[in-house]
C-alpha cells in the first residue's frame, strides 16, 4: 500500500489588544454591549475615512521580527472585496502583495525533535463585525435572520501564514502553541482563544511519500482551541488518505470542523467567493518603515522564548526543565532569575518553581503575580537543602511556612523544627539504640545483604522523628556494621 | 481592440440583477475600460511609486487613542430593523 505523506500550512489570525480600532477611535474590547464601540468609519457609512493605528503597524513589527521576517520597506493597504452581512463596507481592508512582514520562521519541537517552519508572510488587517445566526435551534442553514453587532468591526487583525512545512497534526498543534506563546509573551494580544482573539484555519493536502509535488488542498475551518486543531487535522488527513486509497480524488473546498461529530463537514462555497478583486485602498497612504521607525521598534522587544530556553539551557538546565521554566509565569521566571543571582543552583531553582511552588500556586488558587517569593528566599531554601541543613522533604514544609508568611528558610526550619541533626555525636546514640534493636539485620548485612542497611536507616530515621541527616546516618551504619 | 469579458460573472460578484440587454450593455463599455487600463500598463515608469497611490505622501497614521463612540440608540433607529442592541438583517445564507 502507498504511504501518503501530510502537507500542513496554518494561517494564525492574531487580534491585536491595541486600545482602539485600526482606522478610527472606537474602543476595542471584548464582552462591551453590542454595537456600543462603533462609529460611521467601522459601520463602512459613506464618506467616513479611516487613519492607521501606528500601534498597530508597530506591533505587527514586532510579531515579524520576532518571527524572524523581514519588514518590508514599503507596504500598502489592499480591499478584499466580498458581500458578508458582517462586512459593512463590502470590502475588508486587508493586504495583498506588500504584507508589511515577510520570509521568517518559527521552531517547533514535537518530542524532542525540531523542525523549522517557515513563515511566508504576516499581513495586517481589520477584523469582521459578529454575526448570530437565530431561528430554528439557532443554526446556520434555518436561520431567519441574522443579528450584528459591529464592536469588533475594525479591530486590528495580523494574519500570519506559515509555509506549508508541518508534516503531522502534533506539529499543528506544537505550531499554533508556539506562536501564541510568542506574541501573548511580546505583549501585542490578549491571546484568548476562549475569547477568539487568536484563530486558525489550516491547509491540509497529502502526497505519496518521495513525490515533490503537492497534493490538492482543503481549507479546514472552525477550530477554537489546540485540542480541536490537532483532532481537526488528524481527522482530514485520514480521511484524504482514505479517499484516494479507494481510488478517488480530494476536492478543492472549504471544511468545517464539527467538535461535537469529530468529523470535518464540507462548507458549499459560493460560486466566485474566491475572485476578491484586490485592488489598493486608495483611502490610505502606503507606509514606508524605514530603518529608524524598524530599529526603534526591535529595541522595544522582550526576550523571546527561544532566546530564553538557550539562556536557562547555558545556566545549566536539561532542555526539559528549561522549557517548562520557560513557559512558566512571568512572575515565576524572575523569582528564578533572581534565585540563580543569588547564588542558588539554577537546576535546584527551576526545580522548586516548576514543581512545589506550581503545586503551592494551584492548590491555594492564588494567581503567579502574587507569589509572596523572593528570589534571595529560594536561594536560600536551596542552600539550606545542598548543605544537608534540612532533609530533601522536610525541604517542602520550609517552603510552605515561608509562602505562609512565616519567614525566612532558616527561620522556618528553626521554627518548625525541621532542622537535620547533623551532628555526629548526637546520631551515634541513635544508631546503636537501632542496631542493638535488630540483631537479626547485622547478620544480614555481615552475610553480604548490603540492601539492609535501607531499613536501618529508615529505623533511625523513625528514631530521630526525621530530623537526622540520612546521608550522615547511611555513613555511620556502614562504619559500624564493617567495623 | 475592446477586451472580452465574462461579465455575466462580473455581475453575479457585484451582485446585480442584469437583463440581457443591459449585460451586452455593460460588456462592451467594461471592455472598452479595460482596452484603455491596458494601455496605460504599456506606459514606462515605475509602477511600484509615483502611480501606486493618487496622494504623494505616506506614513499617516494615528495615535492609539480611545475617542467616543455613537450612540447606539440613534444609529439603530436609522436601520430598517434592530432588536436588542443589534442591527437585524435577513439570514445570511439562504435555507438549503
Amino acid at each position: 500500500m502507498t504511504a501518503y505523506e501530510p502537507v500542513i500550512g496554518i494561517e494564525v489570525h492574531v487580534e491585536l489588544a491595541t486600545e482602539s480600532k485600526m482606522f478610527c477611535g472606537c474602543a476595542v474590547g471584548f464582552g462591551a454591549e453590542p454595537n456600543t464601540n462603533i462609529c460611521p468609519t467601522c459601520l463602512g457609512l459613506p464618506g467616513a475615512l479611516p487613519v492607521t493605528n501606528r500601534q498597530a503597524i508597530e506591533w505587527i513589527m514586532a510579531i515579524g521580527m520576532a518571527l524572524n521576517c523581514e519588514v518590508s520597506e514599503r507596504s500598502v493597504f489592499h480591499r478584499k472585496n466580498y458581500f458578508y452581512a458582517d462586512l459593512p463596507k463590502n470590502y475588508q481592508v486587508s493586504q495583498y502583495d506588500i504584507p508589511v512582514c515577510h520570509d521568517g520562521f518559527l521552531d517547533v519541537t514535537v518530542d524532542g525533535e525540531t523542525t523549522r517552519v517557515g513563515i511566508e508572510r504576516a499581513h495586517m488587517e481589520e477584523d469582521t463585525g459578529k454575526s448570530t445566526h437565530v431561528g430554528e435551534g439557532g443554526r446556520i442553514h434555518s436561520a431567519e435572520s441574522t443579528l450584528l453587532d459591529f464592536n469588533r468591526s475594525g479591530v486590528p487583525l495580523v494574519e500570519i501564514v506559515s509555509k506549508p512545512d508541518i508534516r503531522s497534526a502534533a506539529e499543528s498543534r506544537a505550531y499554533a502553541q508556539e506562536l501564541r506563546a510568542l506574541v501573548a509573551e511580546l505583549g501585542v494580544s490578549d491571546a484568548r482563544l476562549e475569547e477568539g482573539s487568536i484563530r486558525f484555519d489550516a491547509n491540509v493536502s497529502i502526497r505519496p511519500e518521495g513525490i515533490e509535488a503537492f497534493g490538492t488542498k482543503v481549507e479546514i475551518k472552525n477550530m477554537n482551541s489546540f485540542r480541536s486543531l490537532e483532532r481537526a487535522v488528524d481527522y482530514e488527513i485520514k480521511r484524504q488518505v482514505e479517499v484516494v486509497s479507494d481510488g478517488g480524488e480530494v476536492v478543492q473546498e472549504t471544511r468545517h470542523w464539527d467538535e461535537e461529530g469529530d468529523v470535518t463537514h464540507s462548507m458549499r462555497t459560493k460560486e466566485g467567493s474566491s475572485d476578491y478583486r484586490y485592488f489598493t485602498e486608495p483611502d490610505l497612504v502606503p507606509m514606508v518603515m524605514g530603518d529608524v521607525w524598524v530599529e526603534e521598534v526591535r529595541s522595544t522587544l522582550p526576550e523571546l522564548p527561544a532566546q530564553r530556553l538557550e539562556r536557562y539551557v547555558e545556566a545549566g538546565l536539561d532542555s526539559d526543565s528549561a522549557s517548562v521554566l520557560s513557559a512558566a509565569p512571568a512572575k515565576l521566571r524572575g523569582v528564578f532569575d533572581e534565585a540563580a543571582v543569588a547564588g542558588a543552583d539554577p537546576r535546584a531553582a527551576a526545580n522548586w518553581l516548576t514543581g512545589e511552588v506550581t503545586a503551592w500556586l494551584r492548590r491555594t488558587e492564588t494567581e503567579a503575580p502574587d507569589l509572596p517569593l523572593a528570589g534571595a528566599d529560594l536561594a536560600e531554601l536551596v542552600g539550606i537543602v545542598a548543605d544537608g541543613v534540612v532533609s530533601a522533604s522536610a525541604a517542602k514544609d520550609v517552603l510552605d511556612g515561608m509562602l505562609s508568611g512565616e519567614g525566612g528558610a532558616r527561620q522556618v526550619a528553626e521554627a518548625r523544627d525541621l532542622v537535620q541533626i547533623s551532628d555526629t555525636k548526637a546520631l551515634e546514640a541513635a544508631v546503636d539504640e537501632v542496631l542493638a534493636a535488630n540483631p537479626d539485620a547485622i547478620e544480614t548485612y555481615q552475610g553480604g545483604e548490603q540492601k539492609v542497611v535501607g531499613f536501618l536507616v529508615g529505623q533511625v530515621m523513625r528514631a530521630t522523628q526525621g530530623k537526622a541527616d540520612p546521608k550522615l546516618v547511611n555513613q555511620l551504619l556502614r562504619e559500624k556494621l564493617s567495623g | 481592440m475592446p477586451i472580452d469579458i465574462d461579465i455575466a460573472h462580473v455581475a453575479r460578484l457585484a451582485r446585480l440583477d442584469l437583463s440581457d440587454a443591459e449585460l451586452e450593455q455593460y460588456r462592451a463599455q467594461l471592455g472598452d475600460i479595460l482596452e484603455h487600463a491596458a494601455r496605460v500598463q504599456g506606459l514606462e515608469g515605475d509602477p511600484s511609486t509615483e502611480s501606486e497611490h493618487p496622494l504623494g505622501f505616506v506614513n499617516v497614521y494615528r495615535e492609539d487613542e480611545v475617542r467616543p463612540s455613537l450612540d447606539r440608540d440613534e444609529v439603530l433607529a436609522q436601520a430598517p430593523e434592530s432588536m436588542d442592541g443589534y442591527f437585524v438583517v435577513p439570514p445570511a445564507l439562504e435555507s438549503e
